[in-house]
């Protein structure tokens, strides 16, 4: 997704090097997605799901 | 001793054979309380040799920097802890993919890392077309942070 658009930035975190970030983000299962630190995903969704969640920030406020 | 078995450095350096373009991987690292650094670094010395013909430099190459002494480079990439790595163009301007990983990509890490390496090299995305037109139309800053565990 960061490959698609400039304005995404993809961070893959193994939570278990940085408990600090995994309590954080109360990740308590994986993998487990964190957008602007506001929404969650939790699980591997389909494509078009995951993206649909993703994007919750710019659909709930369009400009 | 080499990390990977000779079937997997075989099925690496096939993967590898179709990049397009070069890849510069930071890995950002610092000398204390880093427990996974070294073998991080391990890991990263295997790609080079495998992304180019055998004794050449690769497609894949690897700049170390310490977090510590050059802390305007973390910055610039929003690394703040070690081991990280930032995934970049290695062209001119060594424009940034946006594509990060923190922690030791070991295990299915790995495979992961593989993977975003061989798209920034010029494999084509898995993203549908219609997917690929949702994510054109985002105007604003997103952050995704997936959260892993070694397995």
């Amino acid at each position: 997704m960061a490959f698609a658009n400039p304005h995404i930035t993809a961070v893959a975190v193994e939570a278990t090097e940085f408990p600090d970030l995994a309590r954080k983000y109360q990740v308590t299962g994986v993998p487990k997605t964190v957008v602007n630190d506001e929404i969650e995903i939790l699980g591997a969704l389909p494509q078009e799901a995951f993206i649909e969640q993703a994007l919750t920030p710019v659909a709930r406020d369009p400009k | 001793m080499a990390l990977l078995s000779s079937a997997d450095q075989e099925k690496l350096r096939e993967a590898f054979k179709d990049m397009t373009r070069p890849v510069r991987v930071l890995f950002f690292t610092q000398t204390f309380e880093c427990e996974t650094c070294a073998q991080t670094r391990q890991i990263l010395d295997e790609l080079p040799g495998l992304s180019g013909p055998p004794g050449a430099s690769g497609k894949i190459s690897i700049e170390e920097v310490n977090l510590v002494l050059d802390q305007d480079r973390a910055k610039q990439y929003g690394v703040d802890r070690a081991p990280a790595l930032a995934l970049l163009y290695d062209d001119p301007d060594a424009k940034d993919s946006r594509i990060r990983f923190l922690g030791a990509p070991s295990g299915y890490e790995f495979v992961s890392l593989v993977q975003a390496v061989l798209l920034v090299g010029g494999r084509s995305s898995t993203l549908t077309e219609s997917s690929r037109q949702r994510l054109a139309a985002v105007d604003r800053p997103i952050t995704l942070q997936v959260f892993t565990t070694p397995t």
